[in-house]
């Protein structure tokens, strides 16, 4: 396959904790990929690894052909990388921090000023290039980052959470931001704990406990769970429980404090739920499954 | 957009990637007049509190009274805070990832070395230097041929210490961490340099007490940069009196070959050290 990103068999543990084991996958250049899932899960560990800033410790990873293990430097001007917490530095101007930037890259001079040019245009950025950073807004920031990380023209950008502190105007902004750096032939691989964030991607990868647990585009995965999905929130947990099992024979997935069943007619089965469940329930409610549903189909735990 | 086939690291870019992390220490530090101000207030109080507090019970090495033995170890303490302060930045840099983008970006461990401590050492020399004036005008030392060669002698020691931070500093993931080193080492190392009071002689009269002490100070190597800037801002006060008085050959070399290791240990102990990059 002519992938962009390849990883095979990567394990990585900190101390007796195993954060990723024996992860498995390849991005195909070009593309939107999102690594879903909640803190903990290992996607910060695989980002830190794709990105050169953990060692690879067992396995395989390939970006652009090089191997990240021992390739590091080739690999390190082929990938443009925007961390969760900013790597602005507040007293400098943007242009100066991208003028960093660009110098540890290895760009000066004549190339700076046309790709520090095209990248400010790129991201709205030219009238505030003369601004110190700590005085612009989260999402300003942002943008200063994004155009930080494609000065040297990265064939992929590594992005950990990059919406984090990012108001929903913002978060939009970013999304098309993605889109269009896309159809530039740029592959994006980015992490999220965010469900609404990873529905605009092509391709998401859901995460738990260090592994691989569901894989592909976002309505493919909310298809996969099928049906709809009803939630129901008890007063008397034991009561629900028995209701649902032994009276109407519902198979029931238990995540805290709610109770989730699957139903290809759910309209047909809420007459006879309400009736059944009478005061014990505070609330009942259908909606079509969604990537958190993914989850909780695969695991059985709720998305935290 | 295209795709470019970047070169492999060269030379110049090293060096560029270096100049241009040094002036980020630059243009940071000017851009926080707090900093200025209390890098050269401190200093300048201790100098004359110390100074003129402690004039009357000081016993004199040579010549010298008290606010003029003490001015060497004041430049020192400035060369000395603001080295610490420039390089407590790697460790709030990582956690602001500022480093977390340079220690990623295609340059090697020696020009992020090279950076900071160009940038950091080229601050404390700037602020020592200011220092000086300020007394030059006081009149407590004076102008002669010799401030060349002090000027020279302060840059070697702002590189010295701006080394000596980051070998504390780099494997810190608290800047609560570098303030206890600073506490229990660099502190001692300064003190226990003839800066706050001479070093004792090492005769057959001497107790144990001034014995040990003396071998301490004897073997530490910011004492012999002391002795020579002492002698630089002094030429004409004979320090034939004073406990240790080693040659200005023994001094250089001992300044020197001290910054040049602490640099290269420092150098050594970045390299391969990515267990510590990914402090967040």
């Amino acid at each position: 396959m002519n992938s962009i990103c390849e990883v095979r068999g990567l394990r990585h543990r900190y101390g007796d904790h195993l954060a990723l084991d024996g992860f498995d996958f390849e991005v195909a250049p070009a593309s939107w990929t999102t690594l879903l899932g909640p803190n903990g899960c290992g996607k910060t560990t695989l980002f830190r690894v794709l990105c050169t800033l953990l060692p690879v410790q067992q396995g395989r990873a390939v970006i652009d052909g090089l191997d990240v293990a021992n390739q590091v430097m080739q690999v390190r001007r082929r990938i443009g990388i925007v961390f969760q917490s900013p790597s602005l530095d507040g007293k400098l101007t943007v242009e100066e921090n991208l003028r960093c930037k660009a110098a540890l890259q290895g760009i000066r001079g004549g190339a700076f000023r046309d790709r520090s040019q095209e990248c400010l245009r790129m991201f709205g950025l030219v009238d505030r290039r003369h601004d110190r950073c700590e005085t612009l807004s989260g999402g300003l920031r942002r943008r200063v980052e994004l155009a930080g990380g494609l000065l040297h023209r990265p064939r992929l950008l590594l992005m950990d959470e990059p919406s984090t502190g990012l108001d929903p105007a913002a978060r939009l902004g970013l999304a098309d931001a993605i889109g269009s750096l896309k159809s530039e032939g740029v592959t994006v691989i980015m992490t999220t704990h965010l469900m609404e964030e990873a529905e605009k991607s092509d391709r998401v990868i859901i995460m738990a406990d260090g592994k691989r647990i569901a894989d592909g585009p976002p309505v493919a995965l909310r298809r996969e769970v099928g049906g709809d999905l009803i939630t129901i929130v008890p007063r008397d947990t034991a009561a629900v429980a028995s209701i649902l099992e032994n009276d109407l024979h519902l198979e029931a997935k238990r995540v805290h404090n709610q109770f989730r069943v699957l139903a290809p007619e759910p309209a047909g089965l809420l007459p006879e739920l309400m009736q059944r469940l009478g005061d014990q329930a505070d609330s009942v409610t259908i909606g079509k499954p969604s990537l958190e549903d993914v989850f909780v189909a695969k695991t059985g735990k709720r998305f935290e | 957009m295209s795709v470019s086939q970047p070169p492999a690291p060269g030379m110049a870019e090293s060096v560029a990637a270096a100049w241009m992390l040094a002036c980020r220490e630059w243009k940071r530090f000017f851009r926080q007049p707090n900093r200025v101000g209390a890098a050269i207030a401190q200093p300048l109080l201790f100098w004359l509190l110390f100074g003129i507090g402690l004039q009357g019970s000081f016993q004199s090495a040579g010549d010298l009274d008290f606010l003029q033995f003490f001015l060497p170890g004041t430049i020192a303490l400035i060369v000395l805070f603001t080295a610490i302060f420039s390089t407590i930045s790697v460790i709030e840099d990582r956690r602001e990832g500022f480093m977390q983008s340079v220690l990623v970006s295609p340059v090697g461990r020696g020009s992020i070395l090279a950076g900071k401590v160009l940038g950091g050492s080229a601050i404390a020399w700037f602020q020592a230097v200011l220092f000086l004036i300020l007394v030059l005008c006081f009149g407590t030392a004076s102008v002669s041929s010799a401030v060349l060669s002090l000027l020279v002698l302060l840059a070697i020691l702002a590189v010295a210490m701006c080394s000596l931070g980051m070998i504390v500093a780099w494997p810190m993931d608290s800047t609560q961490g570098f303030h206890a080193i600073m506490m229990l080492g660099l502190m001692p190392m300064w003190l226990l340099a003839g800066t706050f009071f001479p070093i004792p002689a090492w005769d057959a009269s001497a107790g144990w007490g001034p014995k040990i002490l003396g071998g301490v100070m004897r073997a530490n190597p910011l004492s012999y940069t002391m002795v020579e800037m002492r002698r630089l801002l002094y030429p004409v006060t004979d320090d034939a009196a004073a406990g240790f008085a080693p040659s200005p050959l023994i001094c250089w070399a001992v300044s020197v070959l001290f910054a040049g290791t602490v640099t290269l240990w420092a150098w050594f102990l970045m390299r391969g050290h990515r267990k510590v990059d990914a402090i967040s």
